[in-house]
């Protein structure tokens, strides 16, 4: 059952200089606090995920977005280790968000949510932390938005962490992933059922517009070889070419039905801010040009992982925070493990990945 | 690491709590016995990934990479001692690492399989054939040894490039140390590897 938490002073302050009130968090936790405390580790979830990252999603009745890495005997072992994984700030699944009611208006926020970074995520994730009464986790764990949130974590609360694991991310968003977001928000708000955020007073969703959003998405989280064994140029239900404009291809049969099925779950405004947030993420620029300096006070160890087929967030970026941790000195560890899935290896089958994770975490433990 | 004689000697090389980096440090056995012997604070860096998860089983904080190209991340002086066992003959430009090496490190620890040992040079001078040993088993075209030296080899490129060898011991095929001080012929024949601590003339 996920458990709500109301943040209870007036404000909760943004970077942007807005503030929201009051901030609600939806949280899921697995496994039991040990009497020390020590055995927290906080899982941050990626664009789409949401706080139910093991066991069944009670919404879409299917396995946990990290069911296959978290759970009984798996490597984030729910039998040893507190398991916390919140909806992000700016989500759909119960944590304040553009589809929540502002008090002020009475209506939901829409576009007049203030727009949000992977900080102010993070901060909110703080808060729950201290709800929690957990002064430090052992570790914070997150592929791609989720990675975000862990190197953010790094640089701004490192005293709250014992140990990190930044997955398939980078410390900033490159120009291509603000492109490919951009054609996302562009399609949701072509939609004329978009009516500029204000969907819900009319009764309606701009489901084609978000469903494109999507399909372009799940492209770049694949890899063309991911792809082409996948689905080839394989023909769906079908012998021959309809000429036509129908999904004759599997790939494009494939495609719609992701889409079809990410707008049953997801709030189109909270794509758009979401997505923002992470074009917004650069840790480099915040840190004068020097990304090592957003590392300047981190003692916690840390393992960088990223994937070899991973061309939206290639193993350089990960590199590139391995550099900046050594020339701080940090107990920093990096593999960059050979996979052909694309980006969303990280959510997958990868047992180099399920080794890494459960040994460096086994050693944190007992450390 | 049974036959790893040369691990004994970079331990005793190794101050104790000493920040050490070890480039090819295979499961991390060499780095786990400093750790645990000599307080050592540890960094690793190794090309595979099966073996940098050996590594961080062992709690050794490993960075996947190729000496060939990631030393350079490295800060100046940012370590005790910069080791490389075993490696400087598998790499691009062997002059050039060790150049990195004392870069990063006050001090480098460098082992070497050596070329001029009796059974090398008689393999090739009896067989005309490029030489396969114990410790050099594969065969020519498959090796990854494709800068092999030997032990007077990596004397004069260290004198070459300035670099000052502080302490110098070969080992023969038991394990056992050679003298090396007056004897450098000798032991450049039966020596089976050499370890050195370096460091650079100047400093």
């Amino acid at each position: 059952m996920t458990k709500i938490v109301k943040h209870a002073t007036k404000d909760f302050n943004l970077a942007s200089g807005k503030s929201i009130s009051p901030l609600e968090i939806a949280y899921e936790t697995y496994g039991k606090l040990n009497k020390d405390k020590t055995n927290a580790i906080l899982i941050c979830h990626a664009l789409t995920g949401d706080q139910y990252a093991s066991a069944t999603n009670p919404i879409t009745k299917k396995p946990g977005w990290w069911d296959i890495l978290v759970g009984k005997g798996k490597p984030i072992d729910t039998d040893k280790y507190f398991i916390i994984c919140s909806n992000v700030l700016g989500g759909c699944m119960g944590t304040t968000g553009p589809k929540s009611q502002n008090l002020i208006t009475n209506e939901p926020y829409g576009l007049n949510f203030p727009v949000i970074t992977i900080s102010d995520m993070v901060k909110s994730q703080v808060l729950l932390l201290d709800h929690l009464e957990i002064p430090k986790v052992l570790t914070v764990i997150g592929g791609s938005m989720g990675g975000m949130q862990v190197l953010s974590w790094m640089s701004e609360y490192p005293d709250r962490i014992k140990s990190a694991i930044p997955i398939a991310t980078a410390a900033y968003h490159t120009s291509q992933n603000i492109a490919f977001h951009e054609v996302g928000r562009q399609a949701v708000m072509a939609d004329p059922e978009w009516h500029d955020g204000k969907y819900f007073e009319h009764n309606t969703s701009p489901e084609k517009g978000l469903s494109v959003a999507r399909m372009t998405a799940h492209i770049t989280y694949l890899s063309e070889i991911a792809l082409q064994n996948k689905f080839g140029r394989n023909l769906q239900d079908r012998a021959k070419k309809t000429f036509s404009f129908d999904a004759d291809f599997q790939v494009e049969s494939y495609l719609r039905y992701q889409g079809v099925n990410f707008v049953k779950r997801f709030d189109a405004n909270s794509y758009l801010f979401l997505t923002r947030a992470m074009d917004y993420f650069d840790l480099i620029s915040e840190n004068d040009g020097i990304l090592a300096n957003a590392f300047n006070n981190l003692n916690a160890s840390v393992c960088v992982i990223s994937f070899t087929g991973d061309w939206l967030f290639p193993s350089i970026e990960s590199k590139k925070i391995v550099h900046a941790l050594n020339s701080k000195g940090v107990d920093v560890s990096f593999i960059d493990i050979e996979s052909n899935k694309g980006h969303d290896a990280f959510l997958m089958d990868e047992p180099a990945m399920f080794k890494t994770i459960r040994g460096f975490l086994e050693a944190q433990y007992v450390k | 690491m049974s036959n790893r004689f040369d691990f004994l000697i970079i331990e005793e090389m190794v101050e104790l709590r000493s920040k050490v980096l070890d480039i090819g440090c295979d499961d991390g056995s060499l780095l786990k016995m400093l750790q645990d012997k000599k307080k050592v604070d540890v960094r690793g860096i190794e090309l595979y990934s099966d073996r940098v998860n050996l590594c961080l089983e062992k709690g050794l904080p490993v960075v996947q990479g190729d000496a060939n190209f990631d030393l350079e991340m490295y800060p100046d002086n940012s370590f005790d001692y910069v080791i490389l066992s075993k490696t400087l003959q598998s790499v691009n430009r062997p002059r050039d690492i060790l150049e990195q090496l004392l870069r990063i490190g006050k001090k480098a620890i460098v082992s070497i399989p050596n070329f001029g040992h009796w059974k090398v040079r008689l393999y090739l001078a009896l067989n005309g054939q490029m030489p396969m040993t114990p410790s050099l088993p594969a065969k020519w075209y498959n090796t990854e040894n494709i800068h092999l030296c030997t032990i007077n080899d990596f004397l004069s490129l260290c004198d070459e490039i300035n670099i000052k060898i502080i302490k110098s011991v070969a080992l023969d095929k038991n394990g056992a140390q050679l003298n090396f001080a007056n004897r450098i012929r000798s032991v450049n024949l039966i020596g089976e590897q050499a370890i050195f601590l370096l460091k650079k003339n100047n400093d």
